[in-house]
């Protein structure tokens, strides 16, 4: 076993050598948890607002529902959508099976639980701070969904990063749905795997390196896009 | 303000349709079920791009256990199954799931262990003693444990030296519940003797001071079946394309391909199709 030195260096290596096939899979990595991030915010951002700042009977409930689902298991989200989109199963005649749709539906059912649960604590959090100004203006409900979403933006920007994070480094449940299919349905973490099976540790730690950063660059990239923002706001 | 983040909710709406847009419908691939040997082995990425080049349809290969890859062919989730455990095979064909099935190829499986040889079966060729020495001494031995097609092959040879594994499970038999590859990392960590296909262990790239301790057992013989899945039971099956790389496989020109492949000068795999299935 090399030391963490050398596999560094094979790691930068490798995100200097340009390889085709290394781009394509980070490529495709990106494009489906992105894909599920945005699809995930796209539900769970207006779902956590409403639990978070209107009370209705089954609250409590629909909380502790949403904070449990943050652990869902990848392996059991994975088999859960491997038996829908099987061509033994309902949505057997879709044909998503082993495509990256079906990787993208099963991060996002991983994702959309946690955009959710974090989101309801960000708005019911403001809400209570912001509670006597609405009913003194007779704000509307969905106004004050919209008021409460936009002002905890960046509270939910880095809610969007934890779900992001969850999906990127996420194996269990893509390999199933996807099959690991080389140029058609491999990943980084499949990859990952893959080379861990076959016994080139080496490489596969290096593999991690390259994801680690590729995650450190989503990061700076939409802290970059935040700071901006706040620069802009006050200009 | 609201304008800013309405673009940005339409732009990841866009991003999303792309995504989602029907595969295009003049790709012609089929999915090949198979397991984690021929896979790792390197020998499919020997093999399909001259399948490919030749015939224009592309092969995706979902490489997991012999035990899964039979369920998912059986769930009609793919339309050739590519796998080692001919009774397995046999079952499916007779179950109404593959049109027939025909020998490929073999190698065989071999036992490896440390240098430290604790059971002292390095050099042995006769397996059924060599395993009844690992349980005597309580060596550890790492089992796949997956229901794979090496799983299986081993439980054979346990239950034919006439050794109980289940009740040594959890001390010094142990059982992964891994893939091949994962075994053999666990296995060597923990100097335990493993059986594994020849293939994987010539490629294997984390052998340490491991050595082949066990080989040459005509038990040990490791058989490879194809079979086209069975278009009356599952009719999304691509029968012409499936049928077509079947045939390519079983071929001359198929059968010499597995032979050329190579890993160190060593050949992995031995055809031995006969045109008329089995």
């Amino acid at each position: 076993m090399k030391d963490f030195t050398s596999i560094l260096a094979e790691a930068i290596g490798l995100i200097f050598a340009g390889d085709a096939d290394l781009i394509e899979i980070i490529a495709l990595s990106l494009k489906v948890t992105l894909s599920a991030v945005v699809i995930a915010c796209l539900i769970g951002l207006p779902l956590g607002a409403a639990v978070g700042a209107f009370r209705f009977p089954g609250r409590t409930l629909v909380t502790i529902l949403l904070n449990s689902l943050m652990g869902l298991p990848p392996v059991v989200v994975g088999l859960v959508v491997y038996l829908a989109l099987s061509n033994a199963g309902p949505l057997g005649p879709l044909q998503l099976l082993y495509t990256p749709t079906a990787m993208v539906i099963a991060q996002t059912i991983l994702v959309t639980p946690i955009v959710a649960a974090l989101t309801r604590q960000v708005i019911e959090d403001l809400d209570t701070e912001y509670s006597e100004q609405f009913r003194s203006l007779g704000v509307g409900p969905l106004e004050r969904m919209k008021a409460l979403l936009w002002d905890a933006r960046y509270s939910l920007l880095t809610v969007a990063l934890a779900g992001f994070g969850r999906a990127v480094a996420e194996v269990g449940a893509v390999i199933i749905v996807g099959g690991n299919i080389n140029h058609v349905t491999r990943v980084m973490t499949t990859t990952i795997a893959l080379e861990t099976s076959k016994g080139n540790l080496e490489l596969a730690l290096a593999l991690g390196v390259v994801l680690l950063v590729i995650a450190v660059m989503v990061n700076a990239a939409v802290m970059g896009l935040r700071a901006s923002a706040v620069r802009s706001a006050y200009a | 303000m609201f304008r800013r983040q309405f673009l940005t909710i339409a732009a990841a709406g866009l991003i999303t349709a792309g995504l989602v847009a029907p595969l295009k419908a003049e790709e012609k691939f089929i999915v090949v079920q198979s397991t984690t040997s021929t896979q790792n082995s390197g020998l499919f990425e020997f093999m399909l791009p001259k399948f490919t080049e030749k015939t224009g349809i592309e092969v995706r290969v979902v490489a997991v256990g012999t035990g899964q890859a039979i369920k998912n062919a059986a769930n009609g989730d793919g339309d050739v199954l590519f796998v080692h455990a001919k009774p397995a095979e046999e079952k499916f064909v007779a179950d109404g799931n593959g049109v027939k099935r025909f020998d490929v190829m073999y190698n065989d499986f071999v036992i490896v262990g440390p240098p430290s040889d604790p059971a002292g079966v390095a050099g042995s060729n006769n397996v059924t003693d060599a395993l009844q020495k690992i349980a005597k001494a309580e060596a550890p031995f790492a089992s796949r444990g997956d229901d794979s097609g090496t799983h299986k092959a081993e439980l054979r040879l346990w239950k034919a030296a006439g050794i109980d594994v289940k009740g040594a499970s959890g001390g010094w038999y142990r059982e992964t519940g891994s893939g091949m590859g994962a075994t053999l990392n666990t296995g060597t960590g923990m100097g335990a003797y493993i059986m594994t296909d020849r293939a994987t262990w010539i490629s294997f790239g984390n052998k340490g001071e491991y050595k082949v301790a066990v080989e040459g057992d005509d038990k040990m013989f490791n058989q490879y079946g194809i079979i086209l899945v069975s278009k009356d039971k599952h009719p999304n099956v691509k029968a012409d394309l499936g049928q077509q790389f079947v045939d390519w496989v079983v071929s001359k020109e198929g059968q010499q391909i597995i032979a050329d492949y190579k890993i160190d000068g060593q050949q992995l795999f031995f055809p031995n199709a006969a045109p008329s299935g089995s």
